[in-house]
């Protein structure tokens, strides 16, 4: 295939196109903001590609797979490493076969997530490799080093992105470094693969003889850059950091690292020797400051102040001038609101109306946070407006606890929804609970996509579906109802009305399509039904053999 | 050194088409074999609050993001986002606002941006075929023809607003 040797394109394309390359056999991983565009452009590219319920489970079939020697990718964004962090950890231990490659999609600054999560400290958790591409042609290049860095020492490999390399574009030239892999086959390993503690024991020891390994390798490593320049200032950089001191200082000797876990102090250690001042400006935490000053480095942290938020070439100015005077502040921009039409603005019209204590969740609806609505109180992390909501149902007098509601969405109700049902059904608060699932058909906030209670897959072909009402009957939920917010407004609330007056569990099913997505979603269906259709005719491929 | 790189800010409302806006500048920039950096915010800001695209193009561009007085051209989609951008623009950089296009001359309501597109390609060293290869890239749909007589009503406006 003819592929041009130039190309325009975002981190989160250069990271797809390069596993395509690669012959990365299965990209798994949840949709979330920046990290989204790997899978569905690694998709487009041909690549096989599916959204998993959530985080633990992406990583658990791509270990699978990995397992059989198969090359895999596995995308999510910082917060969802939280929920992947289980398995992860085990991973480092049992080693991979074919590469397996995590991209965490760090949100330095939060555009859109609910805290400033460094993830380099997971590496170091964890006790895994971690790279840091700083723009497109890195994203591109370090996601061929993590493949092989990941098979050549059989461990789990991080591809630390973040906001502005996930999504700036430029200039990728796409190399090709891989030969075709054998097809995947399992050979047995137990001792390898099951982490009892007696075969846990020397699995730690052989990571830390791994990591030792690379923290050489990563001393000599290619992916590192240094740039010589002013003897009297020196620069240790990473990740799009580099970029924005490259403007600031471009008379400043700086040394970029690629593998930021393990550290590569030698290399560090005789840089820092060659200049008279040598700074850290590194995002987020003050990671690689405080490992090189316990290392004995004399480096010069960022001041606190520049932990928060995102670097740019202005702060990289003042943080080399010392400058520490309060910043300059912007107007502040329009804030985002629920759209004109959205079938959520129905409901917490009502909820508001009702004074409900709301206990919220991650999407779209935490927009109902806003202004005019204000109703939601409370949003931790995904899943946890049921199970927060059953806390203050447990402890509140009757008449307030009556008032809870929590307040999910279809796809993160699938996500960690189900085990705070399985909770509730199993320790009841005395007044019962509420729980209002927005199911809109569609993952909205991320840009709509599929998950698994919409029956259909990442590029949108149909498959089972998980019904979420008969997942609550099932769990043992006593009234499960499902409701058109939009359509009637005034049944819906009368049915909230009655659920919080009951002292049973209650289960509402707010079912009315994102109003953004209901064009594709009815071309999706008529597509499938299209298909159906076809191979029912006489002379079609009929199904089921008949 | 920082006068080889033009920095365009595009900037107004989720849903306004800023995104692919700055898709047809930077693709047009690239076609033109500059090395380009595009950087944008995905997420809240589509619903509906202030969204900006930095696109920056030259013979090497290092950040991905436009300092704060450095943009050459700002091109605002929405005049009630002047205030929020107006820092970004330097000393003596050029305004294209939607104020500049007369809308009821346009073929059609959604060509607004690529209206503003024509203005902002008389001032950039980026040659005709390459912004025709951009449009017909990213708008090869419905409304082709009508977002390149857009293109050249631009093209036959010069903006006002210098700061």
């Amino acid at each position: 295939m003819a592929q041009p040797d130039r190309l325009l394109l975002f981190g989160n394309e250069a990271v797809a196109h390069a596993a395509r390359n690669a012959g990365v056999a299965l990209g798994t991983g949840y949709p979330g903001t920046p990290s989204t565009e790997i899978l569905e452009t690694f998709s487009d590219l041909g690549g096989k590609a599916q959204w998993a319920p959530n985080e633990k489970v992406a990583l658990e079939v791509a270990l699978g797979a990995s397992f059989c020697g198969a090359r895999t990718l596995v995308t999510m964004k910082h917060v969802g490493v939280n929920v992947a962090a289980d398995p992860l950890f085990t991973a480092a231990y049992t080693g991979v076969e074919g590469a397996l490659v995590l991209v965490s999609a760090d949100d330095p600054g939060m555009h859109s997530s609910q805290n400033e999560q460094d993830n380099r400290y997971y590496a170091v958790a964890a006790g895994i490799p971690m790279l840091e591409p700083a723009d497109a042609q890195e994203a591109y290049d370090f996601t061929n080093s993590a493949i092989e860095i990941s098979e050549k020492w059989k461990i789990p490999v991080m591809l630390r992105m973040t906001t502005r390399v996930c999504h700036s574009k430029s200039v990728v030239r796409p190399r090709w470094l891989f030969p075709p892999l054998d097809p995947p086959r399992y050979q047995r390993n137990i001792r390898e693969r099951v982490m009892i503690p007696a075969y846990a024991r020397p699995a730690h020891r052989r990571l830390r003889a791994k990591l030792a390994e690379i923290e050489a390798y990563s001393n000599a490593c290619a992916c590192h850059r240094e740039y010589e320049g002013s003897t009297e200032l020196g620069i240790v950089t990473s990740g799009v950091t580099f970029l924005h001191v490259r403007e600031a200082a471009p008379d400043a000797s700086i040394l970029k690292l690629g593998c930021t876990h393990p550290v590569p102090i030698e290399r560090i250690r005789k840089f820092a020797a060659k200049v008279k001042r040598c700074v850290v400006i590194e995002e987020g935490e003050p990671y690689l400051a405080t490992f090189l000053r316990a290392a004995g480095i004399a480096v010069e942290p960022k001041p606190d102040m520049y932990r928060f938020g995102e670097l740019n070439v202005d702060r990289v100015r003042r943080i080399l001038a010392g400058d520490t005077s309060p910043e300059p502040s912007l107007p502040p921009g329009k804030l985002p609101e629920l759209c004109k039409g959205c079938p959520y603005r129905p409901v917490y019209d009502i909820l508001h109306r009702l004074d409900c204590i709301v206990a919220g969740d991650i999407g779209c609806y935490t927009l109902g946070v806003l202004p005019p609505y204000e109703a939601m109180d409370t949003c931790v992390c995904m899943g946890a407006s049921i199970t927060v909501g059953l806390g203050m149902r447990h402890v509140l007098p009757p008449d307030q606890a009556r008032r809870v509601v929590s307040v999910i969405g279809d796809s993160t109700f699938v996500h960690t929804g189900l085990p705070g049902i399985a909770e509730m059904v199993y320790n009841p608060p005395p007044t019962g609970h509420v729980v209002v699932v927005l199911d809109n058909g569609t993952t909205a906030m991320t840009g709509q996509q599929e998950h698994p209670g919409t029956g259909r897959t990442l590029d949108h072909k149909p498959t089972n579906q998980v019904k979420i009402e008969e997942v609550a009957r099932a769990l043992g939920v006593s009234r499960v109802h499902v409701a058109d917010p939009t359509r009637d407004p005034q049944a819906f609330e009368k049915l909230l009305v009655d659920c919080l007056n009951s002292n049973e569990l209650c289960f509402v099913v707010a079912r009315h399509y994102c109003i953004l997505a209901a064009p594709s979603i009815r071309e999706f269906e008529r597509r499938a039904k299209q298909e159906f259709d076809y191979q029912c005719v006489p002379g079609g491929v009929e199904k089921d053999g008949e | 050194m920082a006068n080889d790189v033009t920095n365009v800010v595009i900037a107004g409302l989720g849903g306004q088409g800023i995104i692919r806006a700055s898709d047809i500048l930077a693709d047009a920039a690239f076609y033109s074999g500059f090395d380009v950096k595009k950087s944008e915010i995905h997420g809240m800001s589509q619903r509906g609050g202030s969204v900006s695209s930095d696109v920056r193009f030259g013979k090497k561009v290092w950040s991905p993001m436009i300092p704060m007085g450095e943009a050459d051209f700002l091109v605002l989609c929405d005049r009630s986002q002047r205030e929020v951008f107006w820092p970004y623009l330097k000393e003596g950089g050029v305004l294209i606002s939607v104020d500049d296009i007369p809308s009821d001359k346009l073929p059609h309501s959604k060509t607004l941006n690529t209206a503003l597109l024509g203005v902002l390609s008389t001032y950039l060293p980026i040659s005709l075929e390459a912004w025709e290869r951009a449009i017909t890239l990213r708008l090869g749909g419905k409304l082709f023809e009508a977002n390149r007589q857009a293109f050249d009503i631009g093209r036959s406006l010069i903006s006002q607003a210098t700061k």
